[in-house]
């Protein structure tokens, strides 16, 4: 039997910086996981990630990826998104960064 | 060390504003990624975690002061301010905008530095053994040959579109600094008749199938270097795997075909090729190796060395672990590490860099390395400037004195930085560091090198280690593998495995109990981890790390 599908949200890396960027509900990118769209039908997240891909002159590498509803949005489910969504652990540098600039 | 003539700077300027214009109409949607991802890959520029990630070669390891203050004001002006120092004697800076890379290329050029075949299916940088001139076990120095290979394989047409990255290591010692056995082609410079040539061995590699490499010619004379790897290289070119990328490095084509029929091939080229070469090439060596004199070294009295020595512990500590008998007995070779105690192994700030490089030019006749063990080194030091370097290294947190020992750690930057690391290494790397110096045991425990990579392809060199640590992904879980009883040198061995993983707040501690084994059951002081660990095997660690399994069975 098929694995049921898992919510998922639409990240890639900005063409220009580099950075980690996920994909809103109104086509537009943020850099911040909790703005994303959590999507939870699968036929929509292929088309989702096809709205994604039309923006492929500004953005590098989309894909789905595991997620799951938090209480201020969308959270990772795995540890590799869980850094891409804060930066290094070595250093402060990356989002952690930009948060503490705030 | 070498310069670049006209040549040289035509070539490299027109490359780079080649790739400027590819970036701009990578900016301006006239090359798609899947388009401009090759070209980028050709100069050095990968898409990383967090950013993009500009990986600079230095050639054969050697750099000048001012070569070193270029790397230092690329790391201010473009990155944050620092660069990490890599396995393969390069720089990577993990911080680049993409509309900034031409001009970080257009910088190093001024100082006859690139980033051409840092990356992708080609011939990469060439490594060398850091102490390359200054060595005083060597037979003769390798750089030469190194730079004629850099010259020779860059823009290569024959070999831009290979199975797979190809990766060659030379050294002219025979106590072997450069892992030439974990290469796709290790030379090793030997003497025959009062004649020096080159060991060639050919098939070694760490990655998902580690092999210690085969030697395919036991002495060729040097004028037969290039075509005979051309000869090489154009064997695996036909004969290596372009169906399954697992199976492309050239270690799988020589298993697969065995080693004899491989040398025989590479023999029945090498006989075309070699009437292909008229000559030029010697001549281009000639002129290369007017670059390498051995700078004329100064003399004078070394008694501020032995005053120092005797009166100062700190410095004393530094100079038993840092130091290397140079060739002139005067001499020293300083290693200088960038693995200070929790710190991130094998980075140096701006300010460190510009520190290292003014030591060079003031001390040390102009000359950096950096070791594939990611540290930097003045090869040519006089002993009586060493208390003056050692302490201006203080000031700057480049004087720690673990050179060889269980804090000189070899990390990738696994999945802090590395987008196929399926783990993190470098705080593994970095609690490990702390927690022996906490224990204050680094100078008792002695020689032991641990060796940490995030993912399979194992760029942290694990299984070469003493003990060697593996990152995985298990169920979404960070996990680490133990091997133990691998050797980088001229007796390289692959460690075996120790049995299941530990989590990442397991490891530290699960090293500690293989540390604290190691104390207990040596023989003295004088035995090594890697010596006892060859004296008695992998039981009495495996208990060690086991001791539930061992109540099991008991």
């Amino acid at each position: 039997m098929a694995r049921p599908f898992t919510p998922k949200v639409i990240t890639a890396n900005d063409l220009l910086e580099g950075d980690v960027i996920y994909f809103k509900a109104d086509d537009s990118w943020t850099r911040d996981l909790t703005e994303a769209e959590l999507i939870v039908d699968e036929a929509e997240a292929q088309l989702r990630l096809l709205d994604a891909e039309r923006q492929n002159i500004s953005i590098v590498g989309a894909y789905l990826a595991d997620a799951k509803a938090g209480e201020n949005g969308p959270e990772p489910v795995h540890f590799r998104e869980d850094f891409r969504r804060k930066g290094p652990s070595n250093y402060s540098h990356g989002k952690q960064e930009a948060e503490a600039h705030v | 060390m070498y310069k670049y003539n006209a040549f040289d700077d035509a070539f490299l300027a027109e490359r780079n504003a080649q790739f400027r214009a590819q970036v701009a109409r990578r900016i301006d949607g006239s090359l798609t990624e899947d388009e401009f991802k090759p070209l980028r890959l050709m100069n050095g520029v990968y898409l990383q975690l967090h950013a993009y990630m500009l990986r600079v070669a230095i050639p054969y390891g050697t750099l000048n002061s001012a070569q070193m203050r270029q790397l230092a004001l690329l790391a201010e002006k473009w990155d944050k301010g620092y660069g990490h120092f890599t396995t393969r004697q390069n720089i990577q800076y993990n911080w680049p905008k993409l509309n900034d890379i031409p001009d970080m290329l257009d910088a190093l050029g001024e100082v006859g530095l690139h980033a051409i075949q840092t990356s992708g299916n080609t011939i990469r940088n060439t490594t060398a053994d850091h102490f390359a001139g200054a060595a005083a076990d060597e037979l003769t120095d390798p750089r030469p040959y190194a730079e004629l290979i850099r010259q020779w394989s860059t823009d290569h047409p024959e070999f831009q579109f290979l199975g797979r990255k190809f990766k060659i290591a030379i050294t002219g010692s025979p106590n072997d600094r450069a892992v030439t056995k974990a290469h796709d082609v290790g030379l090793r410079m030997v003497e025959r008749d009062g004649e020096i040539g080159f060991e060639v061995i050919v098939g070694g590699g760490l990655g998902r199938t580690p092999m210690v490499g085969k030697v395919i010619r036991d002495f060729l004379p040097q004028p037969d270097l290039l075509p005979y790897l051309e000869s090489v290289l154009s064997v695996y070119n036909v004969l290596g795997r372009r169906d399954n990328k697992y199976k492309a490095r050239i270690k799988i084509t020589v298993q697969e075909n065995g080693i004899d029929k491989i040398r025989e091939l590479v023999e029945a080229r090498f006989e075309e090729r070699r009437h292909e070469f008229d000559g030029t090439d010697q001549a281009l060596l000639t002129e290369i190796k007017t670059h390498f004199t051995p700078p004329s070294l100064r003399a004078g009295a070394t008694d501020a060395y032995r005053a120092a020595y005797d009166a100062d512990p700190v410095f004393r500590a530094w100079a038993d672990t840092n130091l290397t008998e140079h060739r002139d007995a005067d001499h020293a070779i300083v290693t200088i590490s960038i693995k200070a105690h929790g710190a991130t192994p094998g980075d140096a700030s701006a300010e460190q860099m510009r520190v290292m490089a003014d030591l060079a030019e003031q001390f040390g006749y102009d000359e950096l390395r950096i070791s594939h063990q990611q540290n930097v080194i003045l090869p040519h030091v006089h002993k009586s400037d060493l208390p003056a370097i050692h302490a201006k290294l203080k000031e700057h947190a480049l004087a720690t004195a673990n050179i060889g020992l269980i804090s000189d750690i070899i990390a990738c930057p696994g999945m802090d930085y590395c987008a196929l690391a399926t783990a993190r290494s470098i705080p593994v790397a970095q609690e490990i560091a702390a927690r022996f110096d906490d224990l204050k045991q680094e100078h008792d425990i002695g020689h032991l090198q641990i060796k940490i990579s995030g993912c399979i392809n194992a760029c942290g060199h694990h299984h070469v280690a003493h003990i060697g640590i593996l990152g995985l992904d298990r169920a979404g879980v960070e996990n680490y593998q133990i091997t133990l009883g691998g050797d980088a040198t001229e007796t390289a061995a692959i460690g075996t495995r120790t049995g299941p993983g530990f989590a990442y707040d397991e490891i530290v501690p699960a090293v500690e109990r293989l540390v604290a084994t190691y104390l207990e059951i040596r023989t003295g002081e004088e035995e090594t981890f890697l010596e006892t660990y060859r004296r008695l095997g992998m039981e009495p660690f495996k208990s060690a790390l086991y001791p539930e399994a061992q109540k099991k069975v008991a």
